[in-house]
């Protein structure tokens, strides 16, 4: 079953052209990760893909519904984690994941459930009560990965989860990616390649807005006849694998 | 209901600033204190207490611009918008939920006035009731400048611009503290054509009990607010779609 189906997909920000002509397909419950340098397109896509930015041209279907005609269906079945932390800084954990229950129109009874179930996942106990704003890094992600769990969205978007996290918080968050994968689809971008290569099923590589590369990280290794996964993608972003 | 739950974290992040409640609901009153001091001293008309007090209600919703001009600005430069826009919440209810929770501020804050004016000689009449009443649309034309600062302004340009600029202008165009007239040629046209003046001769008029003029000087805060509220939306419509 397809749940992401990506047909031409193009953006341009009046004489750059951030997306060029993006096709792919990821599967209910893959976890497909894209990367590329900065600027290869890959928040963009994101971006299209929840319906916070259009797109110029082209089309794109989650779960069947477009972005271009069915914006409020979409939203009300992903959720995104940006780039950046997203949280409420002056409010406590669970105000915040309170607030997500409240935008996405919960009763009292299942925001309390759902915040127990989070918390439990995510080990959010001992800081339930303490300020966003004053958690290290490390807990602001899983804070925000909570936030955007708590609609039990059928596609998440990870934006860079682990971007400027010690290895210790990272090798934490893997393990929550881990337990996610199979029972949601997600879609994450990374600069780590270690982390593309642990975490997905299969990788999209872009540069300049263009897919230069799709498959699972072993076929990508395969396709630059190299066994390090990194090398794979410098050598494919370098334009030295046709 | 979704409005309401983004509506209540914007009143929490608001209320936990201490600079906030410092300067909104502390600054005023020490204005009123020390300025019914000096005319204890030295009597100037301009500062009977009859006088002074609507004239300070009116410059402290000054604060109410920046306030609501920081929260938007703050998290426009955080995530936290990009992933609120990835919930069902619409244009709407991101107006409402910035708006809505400023307005209560804007009374207490009043109502803070009005009680330390009358342990400083202010008469107890129907007028005190109608000047915290007709504060409201006023709020909305103050709350209005701060979406539109807020939705055009980064967190740190806002301090600038609504914590100087839009407060000198206010205090200087409204004939709070000093006559226009002792000024008058094209300066006091242009502080009528602006609706400061109009929001203080207001506030003046219904709480002496003068209503012949109530009118003239409600529909021009009324239509600045509506026209700045109007430009404000579409600023942060542009802003969404960004």
């Amino acid at each position: 079953m397809t749940a992401v189906r990506i047909e031409g997909l193009t953006k341009k920000y009046k004489d750059v052209t951030a997306v060029d002509n993006l096709s792919l397909t990821i599967d209910k419950g893959e976890l497909f990760s894209l990367l590329g340098v900065n600027g290869a397109g890959k928040t963009t896509t994101i971006k299209m893909l929840s319906c916070i930015v259009s797109a110029t041209s082209g089309k794109a279907f989650l779960n069947g519904n477009s972005i271009n005609d069915d914006s409020d269906k979409i939203k009300s079945i992903i959720a995104v984690s940006p780039q950046e932390t997203a949280v409420a800084p002056g409010l406590t954990v669970k105000e915040n994941l309170e607030l997500m229950c409240g935008v996405h129109g919960f009763s009292k009874e299942k925001s309390k459930s759902k915040i127990a179930e989070l918390s439990r996942l995510l080990s959010l106990d001992e800081i339930i009560k303490k300020k966003a704003g004053k958690l290290s890094g490390g807990w602001q992600r899983r804070l925000s990965i909570a936030m955007a769990l708590i609609s039990e969205p059928e596609i998440l978007f990870l934006d860079e989860p682990t971007l400027g996290l010690d290895v210790i918080a990272r090798s934490e968050l893997w393990d929550i990616i881990r337990d996610l994968k199979g029972k949601i689809t997600i879609v994450l971008t990374t600069h780590y390649m270690e982390e593309a290569e642990a975490l997905s099923d299969r990788v999209g590589i872009m540069r300049d807005g263009k897919l230069l590369a799709c498959g699972t990280p072993n076929e990508i290794k395969s396709k630059a006849n190299t066994e390090n996964f990194e090398k794979a993608f410098i050598k494919i972003v370098k334009g030295e694998v046709i | 209901m979704r409005m309401i739950a983004f509506a209540n974290r914007n009143t929490k992040e608001i209320i936990r600033d201490p600079l906030n409640l410092i300067f909104g609901l502390g600054f005023p009153l020490v204005l009123i204190l020390l300025l019914s001091v000096i005319q204890a001293n030295i009597p100037v008309e301009l500062f009977q207490i009859q006088r002074l007090t609507p004239g300070v209600t009116v410059f402290g919703l000054s604060f109410m611009t920046l306030f609501s001009a920081t929260i938007i600005a703050k998290d426009r430069g955080s995530s936290l918008l990009q992933r609120l826009y990835t919930t069902p919440l619409t244009a709407v209810d991101f107006i409402i939920g910035y708006t809505l929770p400023i307005v209560p501020i804007a009374v207490v804050q009043c109502v803070i006035c009005y009680i330390a004016a009358v342990f400083l000689g202010l008469e107890i009449t129907v007028g005190v009731l109608y000047a915290v009443l007709f504060i409201i649309p006023v709020s909305l034309l103050y709350i209005a400048l701060g979406l539109l600062c807020g939705s055009v302004f980064n967190d740190k340009q806002v301090g600038g611009i609504c914590g100087a600029l839009l407060t000198n202008l206010s205090a200087w165009l409204s004939g709070i503290w000093f006559d226009l007239d002792l000024v008058g040629g094209l300066f006091k046209d242009i502080a009528y054509v602006l609706p400061f003046v109009h929001a203080v001769e207001l506030e003046r008029s219904v709480l002496n009990g003068d209503f012949s003029n109530v009118f003239e000087h409600l529909w021009w805060v009324l239509a600045y607010a509506v026209v700045i509220l109007i430009v404000a939306i579409l600023t942060f419509l542009r802003q969404m779609k960004k």
